[in-house]
């Protein structure tokens, strides 16, 4: 049951962003791109999906979770000086307020209870910022599994405060010290130990990547930001759809999420990337983590370090997904960079209150940055995906300042 | 030496000896290729070269630290290309990289590169049943036998299905994890050598955690031979000269006789 049918408001599921079938396939992207040994997990893992996601009684303990645990539906925000300075509407979907202060909690509770009910004992991720390392942590106490979370060395001392909070849910935070020390290796190093105890171990991955089912299951437990916006949209505006949606891009998750919620709409798309790794904008086809997608990469097929000042987004590919959005033209990515981000970072938080992520600040760069040339007419309306919240980001920030 | 990597395979097994693959990591050190001619000159019956990729999903620390090395002295696909087309060697010569290098340009232009350079076979091991049709096809169009993996966890239909599509030889996997050395062999493998043994005749190959002449000889009484990769490229690593990694597969070709 969607969110709209709880709050009694019809909406149309979007017909775009649906099934990819059994090969996991989103145009040319995609795929099952893993070592034999892991191919039995993944068609378990898909067909326990599949089996929960159309039992009512999986939507039902979800959805109590969402709603008496994560905190959802989180509001829609009008961030109206901002509004008033760009000359625009713009929407703030709250996605900071959900409890563990990221969006990651709505995919991270949907495949916790996925994995105790397919009765394994301890949750794997992998982590950039720490939110979804926080979230998986979180959702393993809920559940009474254990959690392990690899995370880079580089990462874990940049994000001391969420190791710390990890810690006190009593998960084992495992720093990987191997390539660039970020999300990417930690990634390598949560498949490989994947590899070796998949037995009693579920991989709870954080994003639209990985190998199939991941990226369409990611996208359907994040499908709740955007089918909340929706209806939250379709009761503020006039015309009941805003003229631009937009999402920080990452991996993708909470920008496929929002996207699933609009894709069948007149709005017009746009995920926002960070400059130093913006893998939509200049990565070219390729296989990486399990699935074939845009990466970052070198002539001769090396994965590339991708940079960003949010660590929730230096990683090197997209979401499979993202990419086929793309080659659409249904999707269009832009990038900010660094500079951008930290100042919009400060206007949003000075003219709304609202601390917001360093990711989701790229988002809002973008929108600051296209309402003041003109290429957001005056009078749009604007619905922003706010990701996360920035607190775990204040260090980072004093040292930008 | 005319025939595929697999005539070549059956024919050696025919003289009734396990078959010893041993693994190098292509431009680990500048004289890689020595390695190469060491091994050969041991008793290899093929030699595996791995084409380092910076997100080795299956290997452990030793490789994948030999793959960080050969990545940063500037090594590329080309480069190794052109010099294993230098390689004079009696035995075949078997490429093991990612996906990601593979599709580059095309998977085609890849495979026949390969097969320009006189290499017999492929492995990707990131290329299971589902995502290898047209990689399978690439290969077979170049002569290039692609070996395909076999796991522990695989079902008896999916193995069937390996045995049936696999070329060159079945790699098979002696436990869940990564490469690298371990202690002890598992039963597992065991099982998966007579269950393979009993779907084709192919050759069947032991690879992962194969750390002495002992684990190899007990791990070839369960199929038709072994490849060793960490076990050498530790020594590698560590500071072993050709001569001595030449000595090392020696000892493991009087275990395995």
């Amino acid at each position: 049951m969607s969110w709209s049918g709880r709050q009694g408001v019809m909406v149309p599921a979007a017909r775009a962003m649906s099934d990819p079938g059994a090969t996991g396939r989103f145009g040319t992207y995609g795929g099952r791109y893993v070592p034999e040994s892991l191919i039995p997990a993944c068609h378990e893992i898909e067909t326990a999906f599949r089996e929960a996601w159309s039992d009512p009684e999986f939507h039902g303990r979800l959805d109590t979770l969402l709603t008496v645990y994560a905190g959802r539906p989180t509001p829609l925000t009008p961030a109206w000086r901002l509004s008033r300075e760009l000359g625009i509407t713009l929407f703030l979907k709250r996605e900071d307020l959900a409890h563990t202060g990221s969006h990651k909690i709505n995919n991270v509770i949907g495949q916790a209870l996925l994995a105790h009910r397919m009765g394994k004992e301890r949750l794997l991720a992998e982590t950039g910022a720490g939110q979804h390392g926080v979230a998986t942590a979180t959702a393993a106490a809920l559940l009474g599994l254990k959690a392990t979370v690899f995370m880079g060395e580089r990462d874990i001392e940049r994000q001391e405060l969420n190791v710390l909070r990890m810690n006190v849910l009593g998960a084992e935070v495992v720093p990987v010290t191997t390539g660039s020390r970020t999300l990417k290796d930690a990634c390598n190093e949560a498949m490989r130990h994947w590899v070796s105890s998949v037995d009693d171990s579920y991989y709870c991955i954080g994003s639209v990547m990985g190998p199939h089912p991941y990226p369409w299951m990611v996208r359907e437990f994040q499908r709740v930001i955007g089918e909340e916006a929706r209806a939250q949209c379709a009761a503020e505006l006039p015309v009941g759809v805003p003229d631009y949606v937009v999402a920080c891009v990452g991996g993708g998750s909470n920008a496929a999420g929002t996207f699933a919620g609009f894709v069948d709409t007149t709005a017009r798309l746009v995920g926002v990337e960070a400059e130093g790794g913006a893998a939509a904008t200049f990565g070219r086809a390729g296989v990486l983590h399990g699935f074939r997608s845009l990466v970052l990469q070198d002539e001769d097929g090396q994965v590339t370090e991708a940079h960003s000042v949010a660590a929730g987004l230096d990683y090197p590919g997209i979401g499979p997904e993202h990419a086929q959005l793309r080659d659409g033209g249904r999707a269009r990515y832009e990038t900010v960079n660094d500079e951008e981000v930290v100042q919009a970072l400060l206007r949003l938080a000075r003219t709304e209150g609202i601390l917001a992520a360093l990711e989701s600040s790229h988002a809002v760069a973008w929108v600051i940055r296209a309402a003041e040339s003109g290429e957001i007419a005056p009078g749009s309306t604007v619905m922003l995906t706010l990701s996360g919240r920035g607190d775990k980001d204040i260090a980072s920030i004093k040292e930008l300042l | 030496m005319t025939e595929s990597l697999e005539e070549f395979l059956i024919a050696r097994r025919g003289m009734g000896r396990p078959l010893l693959v041993p693994y190098v990591t292509a431009g680990v050190t500048p004289g890689w290729t020595d390695v190469v001619r060491a091994y050969a000159d041991a008793g290899a019956d093929a030699v595996e070269l791995g084409f380092p990729f910076s997100d080795p999903m299956l290997d452990g620390v030793t490789i994948q630290e030999a793959a960080g090395r050969a990545i940063a002295a500037g090594t590329t696909v080309k480069g190794i290309l052109q010099e294993v087309a230098t390689l004079d060697v009696d035995v075949p010569l078997i490429a093991m990289t990612y996906s990601n290098l593979v599709v580059q340009q095309s998977t085609a232009q890849f495979c026949a590169a390969l097969t320009a350079s006189g290499l017999r076979g492929l492995i990707v091991p990131d290329s299971p049943l589902e995502e290898v049709g047209e990689l399978a096809d690439a290969a077979a169009a170049e002569g290039l036998d692609l070996v395909l993996l076999a796991a522990p966890s695989s079902s008896r239909a999916r193995l069937r299905e390996i045995t049936e599509r696999s070329r060159g030889f079945v790699y098979a996997l002696t436990r869940m994890g990564t490469t690298g050395e371990r202690g002890e062999i598992p039963e597992q493998a065991a099982r998966l050598g007579r269950e393979l043994k009993g779907l084709t005749d192919r050759p069947v190959l032991f690879g992962f955690g194969v750390s002495n002449p002992a684990q190899a000889a007990d791990l070839a009484g369960h199929a038709d031979g072994v490849v060793v990769a960490s076990a050498l490229m530790r020594k590698l690593l560590d500071g072993a000269r050709p001569r001595e990694l030449g000595e090392y597969v020696a000892s493991m070709r009087r275990a395995l006789d």
